[in-house]
């Protein structure tokens, strides 16, 4: 038992450490990310970085040699992603084209179509976003109800989605709809890539309640108004359109882990510091009590990780442990954000960005949409349930019945 | 990254499941509760035979000379298996004071015997109804003659030798003392969970021997109780994972409403709060393994840790496997109250979830800096 590399990850992560030593520079501290003035600067410098990335080997670690890729086992793209964390680079604009739309490009386009795409995918050229939510389909996803009529060798798409990741500087998109509304749920969908940039095609904002919207949420609606596709682009077979979706969201799955934002640390260091009625909070016992739980859940999930890497390490599959991560530490973070609100007791409430609250703030706004995003608490109790623990599934009222005929209001 | 265990202790972990199977798995521990025994000597002799009571006990003295990760995982299949043996007093804190703190006289006279199943060893703390401090402590020491009155002594039935925590002119000392002496006498109490037994062990001018300094037995039980805390964690999460299993196997089989309970949202999510749970107990303890054979400065804030979130994870998995059984569970007949009581026994055994949540704390109070994962 110990926390070493072996031999040969020392050498690959001193090999990612070489490049980005000579390439990026080391953040001042672990909360120092990088920050661009605009969108527009963001999007320039991640794809610089892309490029620069792609140009020595680093941009897609894990894709197939014959796609530019090196092939990296699980624990190379972990110990990159550990080196890369800790230096001053932009994150946030590729990680749903390389990790979901490259892969069922791979598996499913022409090789005409891969040799179009990939490349420009993976050298930052061209961003790619996901089109699955609807706002009558979330957490039963394959409800969605945007349609697709056949219209020569064309396909016309009408309907909106909705929590469209970077949507609105996306050139390129992933999307599943509806062809046929006669025949069971799961049957009538099919799968194909769009031009974001379809005549058709509109973009908005979403405004979420951390009253972030545009470039600050990143989240979208877009609505589909007799848009466009050659059949050509269509993924999979006609009614495959689930089962194509159902590998993108695997790797979605696998991509989901920790809440970011103020955590047991910061807790910590605010108990230690803030005062409460002339004695440091820290010396509360219901505080040192939430302390006590919060540490054991996140260091539960810090070594749950560390089981999962050991696992990859080895080369053997990592067992259902990291199926609690977001469920955990979603919550955590709520509550850590509302511990530390509280901790400015009558004033808590106000915004100021120097008085060491705010960060708690942003936890406890954002939190509600981490229990939510990628699967809410609920649904995730549902997935350990029935795939780890192998419980029932639920009966379900929409079984056998052509989608048309499903039930959508009482 | 190596957070595991190697193939030869997973491969003693699986030899310990398979045998405590074969021996009857929780019926052992509902015959010592039903019988109204001291603990069960004929699966006690069995454990002797395999060595495991000598696993730390170096070569030299008999023993296999194994270090604690090979305890954990035997910790943790006599908790899946509630098994009703003193091996936590003996093993995980009488062998391990010896090993530590003892002389070399007491230790080429102890060990041996305590591999060979000649002797078992137990620890007395508590005193009162109250957690025990230094300056609480009212067993005392002078001449070498202890008095006074150590309460939930475990396994003193079935042990001859027990590690005092006394009081003495140097302040706290631990003290050896032979259970067979005349001046020693021991009176079974009533518990919570029949299949352990507790007792009165009372002093009047009882011989002693001295382990380690006098003046430092505060400090080396503290060590003690966060080794056995790490170990205690291990068998916590065995039981939470056998009444996770019981429960699911249950809302597999028992159907209401026409169908099984299981397929409900209600029980599914009890279920993956139970998942959830025991996965961050055990995570908890392989961080608590890490340090407790690593020898590392980080053993008392990992075994609180350990110790707090298993406790956790015992406690909600033994109380929801009744919830789930419904009206049977609340049987003496079904086998889920024998992990309830056995989840209480082990939470109080070396001090309260408030107790250990406060040590805890007080090792965060220490640190500046969390590593993050």
């Amino acid at each position: 038992m110990d926390f070493n590399d072996t031999p040969e990850q020392a050498k690959f992560r001193a090999k990612c450490r070489e490049w980005l030593e000579a390439n990026a520079e080391l953040k001042e501290s672990k909360s120092n990310g990088h920050n661009a003035s605009s969108l527009e600067d963001h999007l320039k410098v991640a794809k610089t970085w892309q490029q620069k990335k792609y140009e020595a080997g680093w941009a897609m670690l894990h894709w197939p040699k014959e796609y530019g890729g090196i092939e990296a086992s699980p624990i190379e793209r972990i110990i990159w992603g550990q080196e890369e964390a800790k230096f001053n680079v932009p994150g946030g604009i590729f990680e749903i084209g390389l990790g979901m739309c490259g892969p069922v490009m791979m598996q499913y386009a022409s090789e005409e179509q891969k040799d179009r795409y990939l490349a420009p995918m993976a050298e930052g050229k061209e961003i790619w976003c996901q089109l699955f939510s609807e706002p009558a389909a979330g957490s039963d996803v394959a409800g969605l109800r945007s349609k697709a009529e056949r219209d020569g060798d064309d396909w016309i798409i009408n309907g909106q989605k909705v929590w469209t990741s970077g949507a609105h500087y996306s050139d390129f998109g992933i999307l599943v709809v509806r062809h046929d509304p006669d025949v069971a749920k799961h049957k009538g969908l099919t799968f194909f890539f769009v031009d974001m940039k379809s005549p058709g095609i509109t973009v908005k904002p979403i405004k979420q309640i951390t009253g972030q919207a545009g470039s600050g949420s990143g989240f979208n609606e877009v609505y589909f108004d007799d848009v466009r596709i050659p059949d050509s682009q269509r993924l999979g077979e006609i009614g495959d359109g689930w089962k194509v979706a159902i590998t993108t969201l695997m790797n979605e799955r696998l991509a989901v882990g920790d809440a970011k934002g103020s955590d047991i640390e910061e807790a910590l260091i605010l108990s230690k510091s803030k005062d409460d009625a002339g004695e440091a909070l820290i010396k509360n016992d219901s505080v040192r009590e939430r302390l006590a739980d919060w540490f054991c859940e996140a260091n539960g999930l810090k070594y749950t990780k560390f089981r999962t890497i050991s696992a990859l390490s080895k080369g053997e599959a990592p067992g259902p442990e990291a199926s609690i991560t977001k469920i955990v530490s979603a919550n955590k973070l709520q509550e850590i954000g509302n511990f530390g609100i509280d901790s400015g007791d009558m004033a808590g409430m106000l915004i100021d960005e120097n008085d060491g609250v705010s960060s708690f703030q942003g936890a406890w706004l954002g939190a509600p949409g981490l229990r939510i995003a990628g699967g809410t608490d609920e649904i995730l109790r549902n997935v350990i349930a029935e795939r780890v623990l192998g419980l029932p599934q639920d009966p379900r009222a929409d079984k056998g019945l052509a989608f048309k005929d499903i039930p959508t209001k009482a | 990254m190596n957070l595991d265990f190697s193939d030869d202790q997973k491969f003693l972990q699986d030899e310990a499941k398979k045998f405590f199977d074969k021996e009857g798995g929780l019926s052992n521990a509902r015959t010592v509760m039903d019988d109204g025994l001291e603990g069960d000597a004929s699966l006690w002799k069995k454990i002797v035979e395999l060595g495991w009571t000598g696993i730390r006990v170096p070569e030299a003295y008999e023993g296999l000379g194994l270090g604690h990760l090979e305890l954990c995982v035997i910790a943790e299949e006599l908790g899946r298996s509630l098994a009703p043996v003193p091996f936590s007093s003996s093993v995980y804190f009488f062998t391990e004071a010896i090993i530590k703190f003892g002389s070399e006289e007491i230790k080429s006279d102890l060990l041996p015997k305590l591999v060979s199943g000649e002797i078992v060893g137990t620890y007395g703390i508590a005193e009162d109804m109250h957690q025990a401090t230094e300056s609480n402590l009212n067993v005392s020491v002078e001449a070498e003659k202890i008095n006074g009155v150590k309460i939930a002594v475990p396994d003193a039935g079935m042990a001859s030798q027990m590690i005092v925590v006394v009081k003495s002119s140097a302040g706290t000392d631990l003290r050896l003392v032979d259970l067979n002496d005349d001046s020693v006498t021991v009176t079974p109490q009533k518990n919570l969970d029949t299949s352990r037994a507790f007792f009165k062990v009372e002093f009047k001018n009882a011989s002693s021997k001295l382990i380690g300094e006098s003046g430092k037995g505060w400090q080396y039980i503290q060590h003690l109780l966060d080794q056995a805390a790490v170990l205690f964690a291990f068998e916590q999460v065995g039981g939470s994972q056998a009444a996770l299993d019981m429960a699911k196997a249950y809302s597999m089989e028992r159907f209401a409403f026409g169908r099984q309970i299981g397929s409900y949202q209600a029980i599914k999510h009890k279920l993956a709060d139970m998942y959830i749970a025991v996965t961050l107990a055990k995570s908890n303890c392989y961080y608590g393994a890490w340090a407790l054979s690593s020898e590392s400065a980080e053993l008392p804030l990992a075994a609180a840790t350990a110790r707090v979130s298993a406790t956790k994870a015992f406690q909600l998995c033994s109380k929801e496997n009744i919830q789930t059984h419904g009206g049977n569970g609340f049987t003496w007949e079904y086998d889920c109250h024998l992990f309830y009581k056995r989840s209480k026994v082990l939470s109080v055994l070396l001090g309260s979830e408030a107790t250990w949540k406060e040590k805890l704390v007080k090792n965060l109070e220490k640190t500046n800096t969390l590593a993050k994962g």
